[in-house]
């Protein structure tokens, strides 16, 4: 497939550095704690921030460049974010008629169109509200409406559902899929639902930089940075492989598990739940399990469960433990434990450290 | 009253005072106003040839004002660093400025022998003492009040709005005439209301600048000071319809400003 869009940019102030592509018609999400620069990546597409060096096309022509810079008013993109921003003073109808009026289409036709969106989200019988009297789900849907009535090239989503009732996000992220398949689209996003539902491909970002990449269904699996694991829900150890079916964590500490194919020597991970760890006040010596020296970081509410994150060699990882558990072993900040793993819990993967699965930079 | 006093009680006599010292003088124009004759006064020359070149040269302001200082508070609002901050303080000036300086500072500028003037002098545009003079030193001193308050209102608006319109493929005019300024509506209008009112009153900078003749450049404030000894009771008269302007202007300011909350 070809690329639809493809920015390759650094920009000093904010610390970026970057080279990411969307293939046409896919959805790219975009994961990174707050700060590592997914909002900048959706302003370098938008043209809100221009690259110092760098280029941003789309669909193979240059919108942001050395020699040229289209403005973001001359772009034909589609936004959503975490606020709807619809136009208070203006009817929900002539809010999604904006953009095309903007653009110069007639009234009549402008209104035609801006109703069959509305129509398409499901809010037709809004058409003549103002925005004031919509809940946050219909705004938000009128907001996606108002976006893709002017045929956007690419769609932009920051947090498109964060804001939003646990109640109403399925319902919108439903109609999200739905109203933006096969448009290439670009969402940043703090929650696996979204991703999982949405996206083709996933990107981890963490200091301006890419951290990670691949398909969703294959960084959800086999999650290759901590940031990854801790997103998707599993815990992640890095080590190196000997050969065999361990992966030495350090010199002294083996963790055992299963691996698709026998691992090379080298560098290799071990993936496990944070139901699969349990953890004893003394190590309880029984055989085909994993026995980790770990002292407890802290412990925090994960109702029904509580969730014990604990520092193995300078590694993290999370145990959930049952509150009586967590007070009988009297597990607190600073606290010596042996954390145990049954072999049968842990899988191995083959794969190096973050920084390593870089791709190309540009100069910098 | 609900819910309790979140000020000290002695704060009811400063309070007290202020609305004496405030409402004494007005109640005293309105009880003094020579109401049987009201109509007769109002319709003499003076007074008519008065209210009319006020009414007209406050029109000529307001449009003024409006067409330069909406687009001045959006620039200022939206601009920050040292120019910037000349530019406010430029702007804010002639608020806090002495009319009568004001006035001067015109003359010298703008007056036959002034700065511009003696070029425009030359060119056989006079200004000094005409009633283009009058609008010229009622803008002088109104526009600021447009300006500075539409300012805060833009500013404190934030321009997420604006943002979105951009990104839907409105042009910068376009997202001017179609969102800033309608968002901005309830600050327009006020600041448009004290900039009117302000001309209305303005007396120092005219006098100095436009001079007193009648029919010309002898608005109503100026007509209320010449006659205020000689025939006070068409000054009283002349006074109780300013006082009637202002306080309508401040009334229809106040409701439209609180529109916008």
């Amino acid at each position: 497939m070809p690329d639809a869009i493809h920015v390759h940019a650094v920009v000093p102030e904010r610390a970026l550095d970057l080279d990411v592509r969307v293939p046409d018609g896919s959805t790219l999400a975009v994961v990174g704690p707050n700060g590592a620069g997914k909002s900048s990546l959706l302003q370098l597409i938008s043209g809100e921030l221009r690259p110092d060096p760098g280029l941003v096309t789309v669909h193979g022509v240059p919108f942001s460049g050395p020699v040229r810079h289209v403005p973001p008013h001359r772009r034909r993109f589609g936004h959503l974010e975490q606020r709807p921003l619809l136009f208070p003073h203006l009817t929900v109808a002539d809010n999604v008629a904006f953009g095309l009026r903007a653009r110069g289409t007639g009234q009549a036709e402008a209104t035609a169109r801006a109703l069959a969106e509305l129509d398409a989200v499901g809010c037709e019988d809004l058409a003549a509200r103002r925005p004031a009297a919509l809940s946050g789900g219909q705004a938000q849907r009128v907001s996606l409406a108002r976006a893709l009535a002017v045929d956007p090239e690419v769609m932009l989503l920051d947090e498109p559902l964060a804001a939003l009732d646990a109640t109403v996000a399925p319902e919108l992220r439903r109609l999200l899929r739905d109203r933006l398949a096969g448009v290439t689209t670009v969402l940043a996003t703090h929650d696996l639902l979204d991703v999982v539902a949405l996206a083709d491909d996933m990107i981890e970002l963490g200091g301006g930089r890419v951290l990670a990449r691949g398909p969703v269904d294959d960084l959800c699996q086999r999650p290759s940075t901590p940031f990854l694991a801790g997103f998707v829900g599993v815990n992640l150890l890095h080590g190196t492989s000997r050969g065999g079916s361990e992966v030495w964590i350090g010199d002294d500490l083996a963790v055992a598990g299963s691996a698709a194919q026998p691992l090379p020597p080298g560098p290799a991970r071990a993936v496990f739940s944070p139901a699969a760890v349990s953890v004893f006040a003394q190590a309880p010596h029984g055989s085909p399990r994993n026995e980790m020296p770990a002292v407890v970081v802290h412990v925090e509410d994960r109702w029904p469960a509580q969730r014990v994150v604990l520092d193995v060699v300078g590694q993290r990882i999370a145990a959930d433990l049952t509150p009586q558990s967590v007070a009988e072993l009297g597990l607190g900040a600073g606290v010596p434990v042996t954390a145990v793993l049954k072999a049968t819990q842990v899988t191995l993967h083959p794969g190096a450290h973050p920084q390593a699965g870089d791709g190309a930079r540009p100069r910098g | 009253m609900t819910g309790a006093a979140t000020f000290p009680r002695w704060a009811w006599v400063p309070f007290g005072l202020t609305l004496v010292l405030l409402a004494v003088p007005l109640t005293a124009l309105v009880v003094r106003a020579p109401w049987g004759r009201m109509g007769e006064l109002l319709l003499s020359d003076r007074a008519r040839d008065a209210l009319a070149l006020s009414l007209g040269t406050c029109a000529a302001t307001t449009v003024i004002v409006l067409v330069l200082g909406v687009p001045t508070a959006l620039v200022l609002a939206r601009s920050s660093g040292r120019w910037a901050a000349v530019a406010r303080t430029l702007v804010t000036v002639p608020m806090v400025l002495p009319p009568v300086v004001a006035g001067l500072a015109l003359l010298t500028a703008l007056g036959r022998r002034g700065l511009v003037g003696s070029t425009l002098s030359a060119l056989g545009i006079e200004i000094g003492f005409t009633t283009a003079a009058v609008v010229v030193a009622q803008t002088f001193v109104a526009l600021p009040f447009l300006v500075v308050s539409l300012e805060g209102a833009l500013r404190s608006a934030g321009t997420s709005y604006e943002r979105a319109a951009a990104r839907l493929g409105a042009s910068p005019s376009h997202v001017f005439r179609r969102v800033t300024v309608p968002l901005a509506l309830p600050a327009v209008a006020s600041g448009t209301a004290l900039a009117f009112a302000r001309a209305l009153g303005e007396f120092g900078a005219t006098l100095t600048f436009a001079g007193s003749l009648q029919g010309v450049t002898r608005t109503v404030p100026l007509e209320i000071y010449l006659l205020r000894e000689s025939d006070t009771e068409l000054a009283l008269a002349l006074a109780v319809v300013l006082l009637g302007v202002a306080a309508g202007i401040v009334f229809l300011a106040v409701r439209v400003g609180r529109r916008r909350a």
